[in-house]
């Protein structure tokens, strides 16, 4: 009993919170005219990445003239949880958010369902069977962005090309699938293989280690795919230790096209980067407005990606954001 | 000298380069690169010497009976700080006595918990363990601090013939050995391990001793913080030094320090240590599949303890060895 009173109370506070806030008097739907209120969950802060991603909803609601209430969840699924249930009370007009973890969302996203607020998947999916639950999933295509790289090496390989591949965290969705669409694109070439395939954790000290010992297994690697940039500027360092020219004895693929990637592109360092699009801020308030409306949205959207070479890299660094 | 249990880490050791060896026969090759040494065992040293490093003040404090879980964290931070005050413009010799002024200050904090407010050292350095990530990444927003300065880059890239960091832990781990072993000093950090109540009675300064070894275990870390992030000019406040506290305490075990305090061997750590790089090198040299990775790491070290343990040794010995209570004289001579 305490505790519902205690909830009801909570909500209160945050009702008139809000309605002090926003300034357009209620601050809930309808009452401010016809501008559309959007609840965002975020997952947290937990690399620059997802700095990126947090900032582009924020910039991109901002110009959509959409009313944006956002909560950060510091990478717990319980405070998420909170946040869309405080977005059902408000009657927000839609809910987006990235789940933390892929399950536990059926009970608060019925709630949703029921109070008639349309869901939005970000970046991440939910394993749930009732996809009638959320209305669609923007994010990126991991499998798409291996295909890529391997599509630009089956064009760009003058004799056979050695491949060491260095992955990601070992059983994460991006390292699956980014190995999974790679070898669909090189199969059936048979100059192009794969020689050596190691973890290298997504990080910068990974990609360096794991390089330093392919470099004297195998002598002869002559291409590094590694499936992000870190990964891919810790392989250039040992690549340089070893006395050879990364870029050109060894050509680098990467991915994400994060500032510090972006820069070694320009620099003939990597050559070619297949990019991981956390700005999709502009995506996400196209199709909010879209399902408040009532028009039919597909269940999954793609988020509007593309790749660089060098030549590409050093036009856009400069307004490289992340 | 070599007896007892080194000899099985030392064994393990010299396995593990043998099957590298049987995979890749140029091995233990070696050449001159740019002016200094190249080679898979000059990669080992340079990548082993961080952990190796914090294993030193591990090992000092798992003497004194206690742990230090914040040394990862530690190391983030001092990397953190480093990076973010070279990228503001500030200049490398300022930055690494910031970054180690810091790191002394935690290990006073964390000294202070264990020494003077009596509380669990697992505890009380499990709080700057979880806290000091968070104050690495408020250090550098979140974001991955990239450096540009070959200077930085000497601590943990550099060479002079071999690589600076793995002199850099060699000198300490040799100080710290003729500091301990050639004053009372060891004796005594023993006895506080050993019985705190009693070595208090009989004289010792056992909160001084207990407070220094932490000090000294977040200096280490400190500079493992610089020697990781210099490696790859960046600190990555989220994934520097991550774990490194478990490769730690596993190589000062595996080396045959007992985690029940009141004795060390620093030539095990150091051994510990090279047994530990020298795995991971191994794993990606002879191209063990990423899903059985972890598994074969697991193998090797439950191995390598199993054959440590005094009763498994009889087993296969045959003969009967010091009682694990009383084998004190014989570590000393194998320290």
């Amino acid at each position: 009993m305490f505790k519902k009173i205690a909830m009801i109370g909570c909500a209160l506070a945050l009702a008139t919170l809000t309605a002090c806030g926003s300034g357009d008097g209620g601050g809930s739907k309808g009452s401010g005219g016809d501008k559309l209120v959007m609840g965002f969950a975020q997952v947290g802060a937990e690399s620059g990445w997802r700095t990126a991603n947090t900032k582009s909803v924020r910039e991109s609601a901002k110009s959509a003239g959409i009313e944006l209430k956002f909560s950060d969840a510091q990478q717990k699924q319980e405070n998420q949880i909170k946040a869309i249930r405080s977005y059902i009370q408000q009657k927000v007009d839609v809910i987006a958010f990235s789940p933390v973890v892929e399950t536990g969302w059926d009970a608060v996203l019925l709630e949703a369902k029921r109070a008639k607020i349309p869901v939005i998947l970000t970046d991440r999916a939910v394993d749930s069977s009732d996809t009638s639950l959320y209305k669609t999933f923007l994010g990126s295509d991991f499998v798409e962005e291996g295909r890529k790289a391997g599509k630009w090496l089956t064009e760009n390989t003058d004799g056979p090309a050695k491949v060491a591949e260095i992955q990601g965290t070992t059983g994460a969705a991006p390292a699956i699938d980014r190995q999974k669409g790679f070898k669909e694109a090189i199969a059936g070439k048979s100059d192009i293989r794969i020689v050596a395939s190691q973890s290298g954790d997504f990080t910068r000290a990974g990609g360096k280690q794991v390089m330093e010992a392919l470099l004297k297994s195998h002598p002869d690697i002559n291409v590094v795919y590694a499936h992000n940039d870190d990964m891919g500027l810790g392989a250039i360092e040992a690549i340089k230790a070893a006395g050879k020219k990364p870029g050109t004895d060894i050509k680098i693929i990467t991915v994400d096209a994060v500032k510090a990637g972006m820069q070694a592109l320009a620099d003939g360092e990597i050559n070619y980067i297949v990019e991981c699009n956390p700005l999709l801020g502009d995506q996400l308030m196209d199709l909010a407005k879209k399902v408040v409306k009532g028009e039919k949205v597909p269940e999954r959207v793609v988020t509007e990606e593309t790749a660089f070479t060098s030549e590409q890299a050093a036009k856009v660094l400069k307004d490289r954001k992340y | 000298m070599i007896r007892g249990r080194l000899l099985w880490p030392l064994i393990a050791l010299a396995g593990l380069i043998l099957l590298n060896v049987v995979f890749t026969h140029s091995f233990l090759a070696l050449r001159i690169q740019d002016g200094h040494l190249y080679g898979s065992l000059v990669d080992i040293l340079r990548n082993g010497a961080p952990t190796m490093l914090i294993a030193v003040g591990m090992t000092l404090v798992i003497a004194t009976r206690g742990i230090d879980l914040s040394v990862g964290a530690v190391a983030a931070i001092a990397g953190a700080i480093g990076c973010t005050w070279i990228a503001d413009g500030g200049d490398v010799p300022t930055a690494v006595l910031l970054a180690l002024a810091v790191c002394v200050l935690l290990g006073l904090w964390n000294g202070f918990l264990v020494s003077v407010l009596g509380i669990q050292p697992i505890i009380a350095t499990l709080v700057l363990m979880t806290a000091g990530r968070g104050g690495a990444m408020l250090l550098t927003e979140g974001q991955i601090v990239t450096v540009d300065s070959s200077a930085y880059r000497q601590i943990g890239a550099g060479f002079l013939v071999l690589p600076i960091a793995i002199l850099i832990s060699l000198a300490v781990l040799g100080g710290v050995a003729l500091l301990t072993r050639r004053t009372a000093l060891g004796m005594l950090i023993e006895a506080v391990g050993a019985n705190p109540e009693a070595s208090k009675l009989a004289g010792v300064r056992s909160r001084t001793i207990t407070w220094t070894v932490y000090v000294f275990a977040a200096f280490c870390a400190g500079v493992a913080g610089l020697m990781i992030s210099s490696n790859v000019s960046a600190a990555d406040a989220n994934n520097a030094g991550l774990w490194i506290e478990m490769d730690a305490i596993l190589a000062v075990v595996i080396g045959g320090t007992s985690l029940a305090g009141g004795r060390y061997s620093l030539g095990g750590t150091l051994v510990g240590a090279l047994v530990i790089q020298t795995l991971t090198t191994t794993v990606y040299t002879i191209g063990v599949p990423t899903n059985v990775t972890l598994l074969f790491k697991a193998v090797v070290v439950i191995t390598v303890c199993l054959l440590q343990s005094p009763r498994t040794a009889r087993i296969i010995g045959g003969r009967r060895r010091t009682p694990a209570t009383a084998p004190r004289s014989q570590k000393v001579a194998a320290g």
